[in-house]
C-alpha cells in the first residue's frame, strides 16, 4: 500500500545542508492505524508532507498503491491528493465564510459532478463523520473546535481516499474534545480506513495500532501498540 | 466545469461583500470621474468649435489693414482700404470661391412705433447668406436689384424681432426707423444661436449700397467674407486673394499690405488648442482620481492576499489543479472590474448628463475616455487580483497553508 525506500530530504545548499530525513524506509499496509511520533524538528512533518504528496524527497522512492509518487508532476500530484489522500490539519483549514456543506464539497469542484450529486455525497459523508444534520447549513466559523474537526474529517473522506493523513489533529483542541476526535479516528479505522497520524503527544499516538518513533530524521523505533 | 468556476467565483465574491464592495467602489469612482471630466472638456471643445463653424464654413476673412500715417499704426481693421470693387474682383477672378460677402457693420439705435433697441446693422449682399450659413425664416433676403437701387429694405434677426415687435410676430412688411429713415422689413432670418461677439440673431441686414449711401457716406467696407468651395483650397485661395488685392491696391511689398487675411481654420485650430488644454487639465484631474481608485483596488486585492494564500494552499492540498485556481482568481478579478466598470460607465454618463442639464454646459461622453478609464482600472484590478493569486498557486501547498 505505502512503501518508502531510503527517503532522504535535504534543506539548504552545500554549506547549510540540513538533513530533515535520512534514509527512511518503511511499509504501511491497508487498514493500518499508524502514529508517527517525534519531537519538533525530528522530521515527522517532512515525512508527512512527502506521504501526502505535498512535497518530494531529495532522494529515495515513495510508492502509493504501487505508483511512484516521487516521479509525478504538479498536476498528477494534485490529482493524487484529490483521489487518494484525505488531509486533516491541526488548524482545521476550513473556509470561514462557507457553509459546512460547501467546505466538504471543496475537493469535488471541477470534477464534473452536478451540484445535487455533490451535496448528496457531502451530506452522506458528514453524517458518517458524526456531524448533526441540523448544522450542515451553518457557516463553518460558527462551529466549535470539535465540530470543525469533524467537518475537516468529512472533507478528508469525501473522495473515499486510500489514506487519511492527520497532522496534529488535536493540537488546537481541549482534552475532552481531543478524545472525541481520536475516538472518531479509531472508528474510521475500524470501518477499514487507513489512517496515518502525526503527533508529538504520546496520549494521542496511543490510539493507533502501530507507533513509529522519529528523531533527527531517522526512525528510531517502530512498534506494535496493543493499547 | 465552467459552472463550477462560475459558482466558486460568485460564492467567493458574495462571501466577502465588504471586500468586493470596496473594490467595486474604487473602480466605479475612478471610471465615473474620468468619464465625467473628459465629457465636460470635450463638450467645451465641441461647443467652441461649433460656435466658430456656425459663422460659416471654409471662410477667409479680409479686413482692412492698419491705417498708417507717418509710421504710426492705429491697428489692424481700422483702415479704410477695402471697397466693393475688391469684393467684386475676388468674386470675378477666383473659381474656387463660393460666395463673397462684403459688409459694413456698425451699431445703431433702431426704433419702431413704441419700441427701440440698439443693434448691429450690417450692410451686405445676398452672398452673405451663403458665406455665413444663414437661412431665412420668413420673407426673403434683398435681391441684386434692391442692392443696385440702394433700396430701403431690411432683413432682421429673430432676437431683434423679439425686441422690437414681440415674440412670434411676423415682422414682414413692418417699418423700422434707422437714423431717421424708414426701412421696410422684407424678411427674417432663422434662429442660429449666439456665437460670441457677433450674434447673427440680433442684427439688421440692409443692402450694402444703402448702408454706404445713407449710413456711412463713403465707399469703404469693413470686412469681406470669402467662402471657399472646398477646405483643401483654403490656403491657395488665401494666397490668390493676397496677390489679387496687392495688385489691385498697387502695393509691391507684401509687408506693406493695407489689408489682412484671416483663415477660419486658423481660428479653429487656435481655439481647439485652448480647449484641448482644458480637456487635458480635466483629464489629469480625473486621472488622479483614477490613480487613487486604482490604488484602492490594489490595496483591497493585496491586503486579502494572506487570507487568500491560505485558501489557495487548502485548495491545492485537497487536490485542485493549479490552472483552476488561477482561473478562479482571474474570474473573480474580471467579474469585479467589469461589474465596477459597467456601473462606473453608467454613473459617469449619468453625471455628465446631469452636468449638461443643471450646469447648462455642453458635455460629450467620448468612447476613448470610456476605454481609457475602463482599461486602466480593469488592468489594475486584474493584475493585482490575479498576480498574487498566481504566485500563491505556484507555491507548495504547505508553504501556502502556513503563509503569514
Amino acid at each position: 500500500m505505502i512503501e518508502c525506500n531510503n527517503l532522504t530530504k535535504i534543506y539548504g545548499s552545500d554549506d547549510t545542508k540540513t538533513y530533515a530525513l535520512k534514509d527512511v524506509s518503511f511499509r504501511i499496509e491497508k487498514g493500518e492505524f499508524v502514529s508517527i511520533i517525534g519531537p519538533s524538528g525530528s522530521g515527522k512533518s517532512t515525512l508527512m508532507h512527502i506521504l501526502g504528496a505535498l512535497d518530494n524527497p531529495t532522494s529515495g522512492k515513495y510508492f502509493l498503491d504501487g505508483k511512484e509518487v516521487s516521479a509525478l508532476n504538479d498536476n498528477e500530484l494534485s490529482d493524487l491528493r484529490r483521489n487518494k489522500i484525505g488531509f486533516v490539519f491541526q488548524s482545521f483549514n476550513l473556509l470561514p465564510r462557507a457553509t459546512v456543506l460547501r467546505n466538504v464539497m471543496l475537493p469535488l469542484i471541477y470534477c464534473g459532478l452536478s451540484q445535487a450529486e455533490k451535496e448528496k455525497k457531502a451530506r452522506a459523508v458528514l453524517l458518517y463523520a458524526g456531524m448533526e444534520e441540523s448544522k450542515l447549513q451553518n457557516l463553518s466559523n460558527q462551529l466549535s473546535g470539535g465540530q470543525m474537526q469533524r467537518v475537516a474529517i468529512a472533507r478528508a473522506l469525501i473522495n473515499n481516499p486510500a489514506i487519511i493523513l492527520a497532522d496534529e489533529p488535536t493540537g488546537n483542541l481541549d482534552t475532552k474534545t481531543s478524545q472525541l476526535v481520536m475516538e472518531a479516528f479509531r472508528e474510521l479505522n475500524q470501518k477499514g480506513h487507513t489512517i496515518i497520524l502525526i503527533t508529538h503527544e504520546m496520549d494521542v499516538a496511543n490510539y493507533a495500532n502501530r507507533i513509529i518513533h522519529v528523531r533527527d530524521g531517522m526512525i528510531v523505533r517502530d512498534e506494535k501498540n496493543n493499547h | 466545469m465552467f459552472l463550477d468556476l462560475l459558482r466558486e467565483t460568485i460564492w467567493s465574491l458574495m462571501g466577502n461583500k465588504v471586500r468586493s464592495g470596496l473594490t467595486i467602489l474604487g473602480i466605479v469612482i475612478g471610471i465615473a470621474s474620468v468619464i465625467t471630466m473628459v465629457s465636460i472638456g470635450q463638450g467645451a471643445q465641441k461647443s467652441i468649435s461649433d460656435n466658430i463653424e456656425s459663422i460659416g464654413s471654409n471662410l477667409i476673412i479680409v479686413r482692412p489693414g492698419a491705417q498708417r500715417s507717418g509710421g504710426i499704426s492705429s491697428g489692424s481693421g481700422s483702415g479704410e482700404s477695402l471697397t466693393l470693387e475688391d469684393a467684386n474682383i475676388i468674386k470675378g477672378q477666383l473659381q474656387e470661391v463660393k460666395a463673397v460677402a462684403p459688409e459694413i457693420s456698425k451699431r445703431y439705435q433702431i426704433t419702431t412705433k413704441g419700441n427701440n433697441t440698439n443693434t448691429q446693422v450690417i450692410g451686405t449682399v445676398e452672398d452673405y447668406l451663403t458665406a455665413r450659413n444663414i437661412k431665412m425664416e420668413s420673407g426673403s433676403f434683398f435681391s441684386d436689384q434692391q442692392i443696385k437701387s440702394s433700396a430701403k429694405v431690411a432683413v432682421i434677426g429673430p432676437t431683434t424681432r423679439d425686441d422690437l415687435f414681440g415674440i412670434d410676430v411676423d415682422p414682414t412688411g413692418q417699418f423700422i426707423r434707422l437714423k431717421n429713415m424708414e426701412f421696410q422689413i422684407i424678411g427674417m432670418t432663422q434662429t442660429k444661436g449666439g456665437s460670441g461677439f457677433s450674434n447673427p440673431d440680433d442684427a439688421v441686414y440692409i443692402p450694402i449700397t444703402s448702408a454706404q449711401h445713407y449710413l456711412s457716406g463713403d465707399d469703404f467696407v469693413s470686412m469681406i467674407s470669402v467662402a471657399v468651395t472646398e477646405p483643401s483650397y483654403m490656403t491657395s485661395v488665401q494666397e490668390e486673394i493676397n496677390t489679387l488685392l496687392l495688385r489691385q491696391h498697387n502695393i509691391s511689398d507684401s509687408t506693406q499690405a493695407d489689408f489682412s487675411l484671416m483663415n477660419q481654420n486658423d481660428i479653429i485650430s487656435t481655439a481647439t488648442s485652448i480647449t484641448t488644454t482644458l480637456t487635458m487639465l480635466l483629464a489629469s484631474i480625473a486621472g488622479i482620481s483614477l490613480l487613487v481608485g486604482g490604488i484602492g483596488i490594489m490595496n483591497m486585492m493585496l491586503t486579502t492576499v494572506t487570507e487568500r494564500t491560505r485558501e489557495i494552499g487548502l485548495r491545492k492540498a485537497v487536490g485542485v489543479r493549479k490552472i483552476y485556481i488561477n482561473l478562479q482568481f482571474l474570474a473573480e478579478a474580471v467579474v469585479l472590474t467589469f461589474f465596477g466598470g459597467a456601473v462606473g460607465i453608467f454613473l459617469g454618463w449619468l453625471a455628465s448628463l446631469a452636468v449638461a442639464k443643471f450646469a447648462n454646459m455642453t458635455t460629450e461622453v467620448s468612447l476613448s475616455s470610456i476605454f481609457l478609464a475602463f482599461g486602466v482600472s480593469a488592468g489594475v484590478g486584474i493584475i493585482f487580483g490575479f498576480y498574487p493569486a498566481r504566485k500563491a498557486a505556484a507555491m507548495s501547498p504547505i508553504d501556502a497553508l502556513r503563509y503569514e
